[in-house]
């Protein structure tokens, strides 16, 4: 292991193959940055040229400006983002420590059912979804999304996290119960931190899909002042014609917020990791 | 006055009934060890009593008071166990305070018993460490100083000392019984480990299967057994059982003789031949086999024995203890 650690044939090795996949992987964003910044037929001409004096243009920028609100639409993501990652959080964590935790009847079927959504993709019952919103009222707001979002984050949560709270000491629980700690105490102050590693594994999981979604927001909440980043950049892309400078550069505002949440929930993850190896 | 009362404990987890019929009494003071091998119900008794586990049925009391319906945190009682299961996120004067805080004592109290439990366990260094900081031995120490500062009626010990190395487990065995020896309290523990049994308790209760195999003080089971389990698990090397037919003829009975009660001499009715000698410097340990069973001499001083040789073994007959077909101790 060490001997295989400190050869720097093998280092080498191990970094070029790393290099390549991240070079890989960050290569269409990159294309999407640079052509972001092109006028329109310099796109075409050159997709994968620089920006230089003659193709640099801010046109995308400014369309995406003044078409529409789009700071709106990106606080709407924001907060449906957020808000759903948050209830996922809290209510999967929750159950998954019941779960882990007491012995109840159907204590294992409860399990399975919770599990079962896993396997069932939820926009199969769109039409019930939008049936419910409409009979509740919460068409066009952006609860109907969080709503919808935190159902959807739900079943892997519990999966995941149950198994991971299975894993924290019976004893540390005890002591905290025969020091009289309740049990909302017990699951936020002695559990949660134990587990924010496999926390930080779901928020990143249910993140991504959430911030991308078109569907829901298109279905749920299409009006003007609901509208979310990716529902808001699909006015650039018609049946015929498409700005594609203005989907470019929405494209590229919209890596920003989730690049930055991206790598607030790795550290989490990275220094949950470290701070449970030395126990 | 009597600290804790069992009456008929039962405890099952769905089919399984790992406690039967448990009846102890315990004294103020005493230091009482539940001994007995893994998957005894020894730890799940202890959980019982401390309420972290309800009984099936049966009784509990602490003091004069029937504790079964009253919650962990308010039976007086504080529990080490043996993972240390110290709070990974509060520092060691707060791991140690947080109970009293709990319990809405006074600011002042609360600092002048972390500070006596800190002066009693050479904790003073270390208060403001996390315990992610702090050695094994020490962990151990903040865990026994948490139950300290509680003053409670009851001190429970589940296995505190397993995860410790062999020289830190004696000192803190020392310092356990010292402890006991200040503060006067109840106290029980559990342990497989009898020699831990041997030396700190005052009284030690052998479990197998869930049931109650015999009470006493340690010197009573060592030299008076009530049935061969219980001798076959306290003493170490373990006692060694023959079939009394090999040395009297048509008998029925398994007898038992302690390793040190064993001695050689050239007409010793056991004809052996040894299998293998460990040298420990003040005694010789002589494994060596008796037809077709194993038996274990402890010998004191150093002896030259080889292995392989043969050799005879005595002993007197005052010593030997008899059991029937089912284990029970005959006379």
């Amino acid at each position: 292991m060490n001997q295989a650690r400190t050869n720097p044939l093998n280092t080498a090795a191990m970094h070029g193959a790393l290099i390549l996949y991240t070079l890989i992987a960050l290569f269409p964003v990159f294309v999407i940055l640079i052509n972001s910044f092109k006028t329109r037929k310099a796109i075409f001409r050159e997709p994968l040229a620089m920006p230089d004096a003659d193709s640099f243009s801010m046109i995308g920028y400014q369309t995406v400006m003044k078409q529409g609100d789009f700071f709106l639409y990106f606080q709407n993501s924001m907060i449906v983002t957020v808000a759903s990652l948050f209830f996922v959080l809290l209510f999967g964590a929750m159950a998954a420590f019941a779960l882990a935790e007491y012995r109840f009847k159907g204590n294992t079927l409860m399990g399975l059912y919770l599990a079962l959504g896993i396997m069932i993709p939820i926009r199969i019952g769109t039409v019930a979804i939008l049936e419910m919103m409409v009979a509740t009222g919460l068409v066009n707001s952006l609860w109907a999304l969080i709503l919808v979002y935190t159902a959807q984050g739900l079943p892997l949560a519990v999966f995941i996290l149950s198994e991971f709270m299975r894993q924290v000491s019976d004893d540390l629980k005890n002591a905290g119960r025969i020091d009289g700690l309740s049990e909302y105490t017990i699951f936020f102050k002695l559990v949660l931190p134990l587990v924010r590693p496999a926390m930080a594994t779901v928020a990143v999981f249910n993140m991504i899909p959430i911030w991308n979604d078109l569907w829901f927001p298109l279905i749920l909440a299409p009006a003007e002042e609901t509208k979310t980043l990716t529902l808001g950049s699909q006015v650039f892309i018609g049946q015929f014609v498409t700005d594609w400078n203005a989907v470019l550069s929405a494209l590229s505002m919209a890596i920003l917020p989730v690049l930055v949440l991206y790598v607030i929930f790795s550290r989490q993850l990275i220094r949950g990791i470290t701070s449970g190896a030395v126990k | 006055m009597t600290a804790l009362t069992l009456t008929n404990v039962n405890k099952s987890f769905g089919n399984v009934h790992v406690l039967k019929d448990i009846n102890i009494e315990i004294e103020d003071g005493e230091f009482v060890v539940f001994v007995g091998p893994s998957g005894c119900g020894k730890s799940t008794l202890l959980r019982v009593i401390a309420g972290l586990e309800d009984a099936s049925s049966g009784e509990i009391c602490i003091g004069d008071d029937v504790v079964n319906m009253i919650p962990p945190s308010k039976r007086g009682l504080a529990m080490v166990f043996q993972s240390y299961a110290l709070y990974p996120h509060l520092n060691v004067r707060k791991n140690m305070s947080l109970a009293l805080k709990q319990e809405k004592q006074p600011k002042d109290v609360i600092d002048a018993r972390v500070a006596e439990a800190s002066r009693m366990l050479n904790l003073d260094d270390y208060l403001d460490r996390f315990p992610s900081e702090l050695s094994g031995g020490q962990r151990q120490r903040v865990a026994i100083g948490r139950a300290i500062v509680r003053q409670p009626r009851l001190f429970l010990f589940d296995e505190p000392l397993s995860n410790l190395d062999a020289a830190l487990r004696m000192n803190t065995r020392i310092e356990i019984a010292e402890l006991h020896s200040q503060l006067g309290a109840t106290m029980i523990y559990v342990t497989h480990d009898q020699t831990e049994a041997m030396t700190l308790a005052d009284k030690i209760v052998v479990l197998r299967d869930g049931r109650v195999e015999q009470v006493g003080s340690p010197m009573e089971l060592y030299n008076n057994p009530a049935n061969q389990f219980v001798a076959g698990f306290l003493g170490s090397p373990a006692m060694n059982f023959l079939p009394a037919s090999l040395l009297q003829d048509g008998d029925a009975r398994t007898m038992g003789v302690r390793p040190e009660d064993l001695f050689v001499t050239e007409d010793g009715v056991l004809e052996a031949h040894v299998s293998h000698v460990e040298k420990l410097g003040g005694d010789t340990n002589v494994i060596a086999r008796v037809g077709d069973r194993q038996i274990t001499a402890r010998l004191f001083g150093q002896h030259d024995v080889a292995d392989g040789q043969p050799i005879r073994f005595g002993f007197d007959p005052d010593n030997a203890y008899y059991f029937d077909k089912d284990g029970a101790r005959v006379l």
